[in-house]
């Protein structure tokens, strides 16, 4: 039972970091550190995944204290599957890092920071104790905090303060929550709490907590009316870690909802309602806020606001196969969104601005590169058989069959808008003729053919993940399956946890 | 703010402060104190130092940046959190040695996490201070 390979990549993560720190100002060994660690963090984390796989869910008593005492560490599918998706989506972001973050970031200790980042990620999914997750969560929030801000231009810092303030405001809200949890029912292990929470008498408290929980987690993963201050952040710092933060930090928020609103909480009508609700508001805000944005990743923020509000309109739901369309819109997206930011990047790089209006001429210039990104955009829309389209089904005939008409119009809305959008981003950025305007310049050409390989080769990555998930749907149906059954039924969880 | 009384009372307390900082370090255990305590103790020694004799002259005296003590100490904390793996126990289970070593007493794994966050909060308070104070004169 015990093993320590559960928190493995974690430890990963952390060793590189500290090594990075003790060499401060060589960036390009930091460099092949940090591909070198996210490559290991990879590595593990598939062995991981296969173990977890082939056998059952594992558990790792820290220090070993007995579990309902001590924190546990728990791999069950969900959190291995998330696990494995961060440990791709960091070593996309880590390649794209050596040429798409500046010297001067380096030096200020962008990626010590950056692995601080992804083993926060690494420990929230895999923590079973939900004051360690709050742990975790601050981990997170101060690492991205650091990567928002290194560079100190102004619209970054006004991005900062929002993302703070909020973020902030989040973690006062899970706070409070775990604080009145903890003083009824005297356990913090998320396996004691999912036993006794259904034994509370007055189960009106036990709703307002779960309040408080929704709010918070809420806040992190941007849904709608909480979710301003990501589209007003987002599109201000490096591209490559943008992409960590629209790929990752909102599904971390989603993660959370998932786990509580699953095993601790599990919803009742009125929950269900208002699930379902901030679903549809969420996919109609980004969908109509994407569609009059110019700037690329301005628009791509709105984006992961309209698919957020899929995945929650999911857990609406609630019944298997929304769960399964929700688990793997969630698989489809970080791989997705992580990539769609690193094309911002690219394009940043070929061109010198992400203003669709100044931009154009791509795909006459650089083909290859241009197919390679439409592969992205269609996975993305949805055009069977890639990636998007799967899950979107799932959702679409679970709420049809529930005689959710609104959320069935709306993911039908959202999708349409987002197939524009896109459209729209083709035509203009790679269709439309080259631009004159002086302010355009290739900064890509003038790249030596390795820098180049750097900053097409995540691109590449990230998309063969997208094409495998696409295409290979039926074994993503199969793990979604499991982990859509683990959520439905917690026994096996908490048996595993508590040994009872 | 150059005084003659503070410059010899620094001089006398730097080494007293240090060695109780040690001491509040290695009781930290089982009794009120621990790495985090001794570790500002240490760091106050340092600023009334450079209270004393300014902040250039501190500097000189440490010979390191305070920056470079953070990872030393984030690493020691570290592989104390790592050794366990090696015999087979989970992350972060507390290892003993069987006989007590005279003044310190037992000594296990916890008390070098304590020695990491211990050099961690010197690293991060002197490098804070030492940067305004820099800073602003």
């Amino acid at each position: 039972m015990i093993d320590n390979q559960i928190i493995a990549t974690v430890l990963v993560h952390l060793f590189t970091a500290l090594i990075q720190l003790v060499l401060p100002r060589k960036t390009v060994e930091q460099m092949i550190l940090s591909i070198a660690g996210c490559l290991i963090g990879f590595l593990l984390s598939v062995n991981l995944f296969i173990k977890i796989l082939d056998g059952g869910i594992l558990t790792m008593n820290a220090a070993n204290w007995e579990a309902p005492f001590g924190i546990v560490f728990v791999a069950d599918l969900f959190s291995v599957t998330m696990v494995l998706l961060t440990s791709v989506a960091a070593l996309a972001v880590s390649i794209f890092s050596a040429v798409g973050v500046g010297r001067a970031r380096m030096l200020y200790g962008y990626f010590p920071i950056f692995h601080f980042l992804i083993m926060g990620l690494n420990g929230a999914f895999l923590t079973g104790d939900i004051f360690n997750l709050y742990v975790w969560f601050e981990v997170v929030i101060i690492s991205s905090f650091v990567l928002l801000t290194l560079g100190g231009r102004k619209a970054q810092l006004e991005g900062a303060v929002k993302y703070m303030a909020m973020n902030i405001l989040a973690s006062t809200f899970f706070l409070t929550g775990i604080g009145i949890l903890y003083g009824i029912t005297g356990t913090l292990n998320m396996a004691d709490l999912a036993l006794k929470i259904p034994l509370i008498e007055d189960q009106n408290i036990v709703n307002l907590t779960a309040i408080f929980f929704l709010i918070g987690f809420g806040i992190k993963s941007a849904v709608f009316p909480l979710y301003f201050w990501l589209p007003s952040s987002y599109h201000t710092p490096p591209s490559a870690v943008a992409a960590v933060f629209g790929g990752l930090l909102t599904k971390l928020g989603l993660y959370a909802l998932f786990r509580f609103f699953t095993l601790l909480f599990v919803p009742n009508e009125f929950l269900k309602i208002v699930f379902l609700t901030i679903g549809v508001t969420t996919i109609l805000t980004g969908a109509f806020g994407a569609l009059i944005k110019t700037n690329i990743r301005r628009m791509l923020s709105y984006l992961i606001v309209c698919h957020i509000g899929f995945v929650i309109g999911g857990l609406g739901l609630y019944n298997k196969m929304a769960l399964v369309g929700a688990v793997f819109y969630m698989i489809h997206d970080i791989m997705v969104k992580t990539n769609l930011f690193l094309i911002a990047g690219l394009i940043r790089q070929l061109r010198g601005t992400m203003n669709m209006g100044k931009l154009g001429g791509i795909y006459a210039e650089y083909p290859k590169i241009s197919l390679l990104i439409a592969v992205v955009l269609f996975s993305l829309v949805g055009i069977p058989p890639l990636s998007g389209f799967w899950p979107k089904l799932f959702l679409l005939e679970s709420a049809l069959f529930n005689h959710s008409y609104f959320y069935a119009a709306s993911i039908i809305l959202g999708s349409f808008i987002t197939l524009f959008v896109i459209a729209k981003l083709w035509s203009e950025v790679f269709w439309k003729d080259a631009s004159l305007d002086e302010m355009v310049v290739d900064n890509f050409k003038a790249l030596k053919p390795g820098r180049k390989t750097l900053m097409v080769l995540p691109i590449a990555i990230l998309a063969c993940a997208s094409l495998f998930i696409g295409l290979n749907a039926e074994f993503i149906i199969q793990v979604t399956d499991r982990i859509a059954n683990e959520m439905i039924d917690t026994t096996p969880y908490t048996r595993a946890v508590l040994g009872k | 703010m150059k005084s003659v009384i503070l410059q010899s009372a620094s001089r006398y307390l730097l080494p007293i402060l240090l060695l109780f900082s040690v001491f509040l370090l290695l009781r930290g255990h089982y009794y009120p104190g621990g790495g985090f305590v001794g570790g500002l103790v240490a760091a106050i020694a340092f600023v009334l130092h450079s209270l004393a004799f300014g902040t250039a002259e501190t500097m000189k005296m440490l010979q390191f940046t305070p920056l470079s003590i953070i990872p030393v100490g984030l690493i020691i904390a570290a592989i104390s959190m790592l050794l366990p793996v090696f015999f087979g126990l989970p992350v972060m289970t507390g290892l003993w040695i069987e006989q007590p070593i005279p003044v310190v007493g037992l000594v296990g794994s916890a008390l070098f996490f304590d020695i990491g966050v211990y050099l961690v909060v010197i690293g991060v308070v002197l490098t804070i201070l030492f940067t305004i104070s820099l800073e602003t004169h």
